[in-house]
């Protein structure tokens, strides 16, 4: 790295330092609810590092817990982590030039708070040479993935020394409403998740978990379909 | 208790499905752009899914045999109206301290 590549790095390590205050009781609560499911310290370590997704991560356990099929479990934590498609799409033109393996390396850790940071910081700062957005990116990746791994890790060896009566599965409900609530300041976000919990309850006498993806189906249309009535109505 | 089958299953093919997501338009698809009614259905798919998930978490937990136990209605709807408010660290605070509160009060 050169110079001035080596101060975009640490800016972009210090613009994600703030959200290691997020980073660290998450990973923390999954490293311990893991465990609480019954996954042994070495399968949670196992989890975070092929996935390093957390929302899914947390998917897969509530739903394996709950014995539904494997097809399902997929289904429903693939779905969680398709927005990142959307984050792989819009980094593409500022990232897409680097070479195949590195290219691997930026999607391997693709993260919320990498993505959101590094693309306003690209289109904030039009100038930027190739190689210094890269080094913003992995200087924002720096702060936080490291931090994954080792909180999981904490978390999953001191969970087991929490006793029941403190409600931790409980920890698995409150986790999810506290990641969807700040998303639910758009009518359409707003629109989806009604639709989702009603549907979830209507149907939840369906066998193998089926409600959960007929609920997510239709939620994002529902979603979709409020974007483009909007917009229709505003175009007028 | 969860198999060691399923485990490694969805571990497995959930860390590669993953890694497609994150890999399809850097390392696959390039710049070509997708329709815009896939990319708006893209959007909504995490907030499409939680709601489902957490619904029977809540309503009918395991922990109590699937009854309905209000304290942890009362709990979920503290994290929800502070996750708007605020942001998700102060919700999950929130909901697991008015849990452990609502206890504490009504046992």
């Amino acid at each position: 790295m050169r110079p001035e590549e080596r101060g975009i790095f640490w800016r972009g390590f210090l613009d994600c330092a703030p959200f290691i205050i997020i980073v660290v009781p998450y990973a923390m609560l999954f490293g311990v609810v893991a465990r609480d499911a019954g996954l042994a310290v070495y399968e949670v370590m196992a989890m975070s590092v092929l996935v390093i997704a957390g929302a899914s991560q947390f998917t897969a356990v509530a739903l394996m817990q709950e014995h539904a099929p494997v097809v399902i479990i997929l289904l429903a934590s693939l779905a969680v982590n398709m927005r990142m498609a959307m984050y792989s799409a819009a980094l593409t033109p500022h990232l897409g030039h680097l070479r195949f393996w590195l290219r691997g390396v930026v999607a391997y850790m693709m993260v919320d708070q990498s993505f959101a940071l590094s693309v306003r910081k690209y289109e904030f700062e039009s100038r930027m040479t190739p190689r210094a957005k890269t080094a913003y990116y992995f200087g924002t990746l720096t702060a936080v993935a490291p931090i994954w791994y080792v909180c999981t890790f904490a978390g999953a060896v001191i969970g087991k020394a929490i006793p029941p009566m403190f409600s931790l599965e409980f920890a698995v409900p409150v986790c999810f409403i506290a990641m969807t609530a700040p998303m639910l300041r758009s009518l359409p976000h707003a629109v989806a998740a009604l639709v989702s919990v009603v549907v979830a309850m209507a149907l939840h006498w369906m066998p193998y978990n089926l409600w959960l993806i007929a609920a997510g189906l239709l939620a994002m249309v529902a979603g979709a379909q409020t974007e483009f009535y909007l917009k229709r109505r505003a175009a007028g | 208790m969860i198999s060691q089958e399923t485990f490694w299953t969805v571990t497995i093919l959930l860390g590669l499905g993953t890694f497609l997501i994150r890999f399809s338009f850097l390392g696959i698809l390039g710049d070509r752009k997708m329709p815009e009614w896939v990319m708006a259905h893209l959007r909504y798919t995490a907030v499409a899914i939680f709601p489902a998930l957490v619904t029977p978490l809540v309503l009918w937990p395991e922990a109590t045999g699937g009854t309905f136990d209000p304290q942890r209605l009362v709990a979920a709807l503290a994290v929800f109206l502070v996750g708007l408010r605020l942001n998700a660290v102060f919700a999950i605070v929130a909901g697991m301290g008015s849990l452990y509160l609502l206890r504490y009060l009504f046992g």
